[in-house]
């Protein structure tokens, strides 16, 4: 295929993951996933203020640790790790059961977009990041432990470190 | 940031943006700082254009230049094209990593710089492990 015949293909739609997992699941005999469904969106918060005035988290799951820091596990990993938003970037790592490791393992900013934000802080666009970064593992199979064990957690967190915004990159 | 769409849509963040990548690259591609911070560009926007609630900013980047990705992601294993396949019928490779129950580390050196950064106390960042 030529070039421009490569850039006239038609693109496809988006992938509809939750029929495809759940056939899968249910094809190798596991019990049916329960997915999470919410009725109605999440309560709307208002921006208070500009971005480039503003101090922003970042919450990542993808299982990303650095390195001295305790690894995640495989079976519903209540835990989190906090960063620090000036680690260096070779220092990061990632652990996971559920996606493909290779690109992550090879440039961290695929799943945990730390470099991109430095340079936008560096640039004025972003006031300043928190002193921390939250990462977590997510699969975990208990809505019920996420809620009641893990959100309060980080909830608290944001809060202390007084952010004003904060990005979820979940994978 | 999202790059599962239907999975998103139906947890209802108050806002979201939408990254039409394969699963494992939410925040860009490997060794393209340029795209990734115009992803992050594109997606804090986001912050200050998306005014109601449940919304979802597509943005338009493409992983490659066709989308035939897509076809194998998840997607049922075909039969019969290996001589002597004696797997099971679902259609389905069972690829889920076993849950282990210990930290997983990257590298051994990994290993080897937590258990000498734990010894003896309380980590502050590790929270909610019990040591």
């Amino acid at each position: 295929m030529t070039g421009a015949d490569a850039s006239l293909q038609q693109r496809q739609r988006p992938i509809d993951y939750i029929p495809r997992i759940t056939a899968q699941y249910s094809g190798l005999g596991y019990g049916e996933y329960q997915w999470l469904h919410s009725d109605e969106p999440s309560e709307w918060t208002p921006v208070q203020r500009p971005l480039r005035e503003s101090r922003l988290g970042l919450i990542a799951t993808g299982g990303i640790y650095a390195s001295g820091q305790t690894a995640f596990h495989y079976k519903d990993d209540t835990t989190y790790r906090a960063i620090p938003t000036d680690v260096g970037t070779p220092d990061l790592r990632a652990t996971h059961f559920a996606y493909d490791l290779t690109d992550a393992r090879d440039d961290i900013n695929v799943v945990f977009p730390i470099d991109a934000l430095r340079t936008l802080v560096a640039q004025g666009e972003i006031g300043e990041l928190g002193p921390s970064a939250y990462t977590l593992m997510g699969g975990i199979y208990s809505m019920r432990r996420v809620r009641e064990e893990l959100i309060p957690q980080l909830v608290q967190r944001c809060l202390e470190d007084e952010l004003d915004v904060v990005l979820l990159v979940p994978v | 940031m999202s790059s599962a769409r239907d999975i998103t849509r139906a947890a209802g963040p108050a806002r979201s943006v939408y990254l039409d990548f394969p699963l494992g690259h939410t925040s860009g591609r490997p060794h393209d700082p340029e795209l990734n911070l115009t992803i992050m560009r594109e997606t804090l926007a986001a912050f200050e254009t998306l005014t109601e609630p449940g919304s979802m900013l597509h943005l338009n980047h493409r992983w490659s230049s066709t989308d035939n990705w897509k076809d194998k992601v998840f997607a049922p294993v075909e039969r019969g094209e290996v001589a002597g396949d004696s797997s099971p019928s679902s259609g389905y490779d069972d690829d889920r990593v076993l849950r282990h129950e210990t930290p997983q580390y990257q590298t051994e050196e990994d290993a080897a710089a937590a258990h000498a950064e734990h010894e003896g106390e309380d980590c502050l960042v590790c929270a909610g492990i019990d040591y």
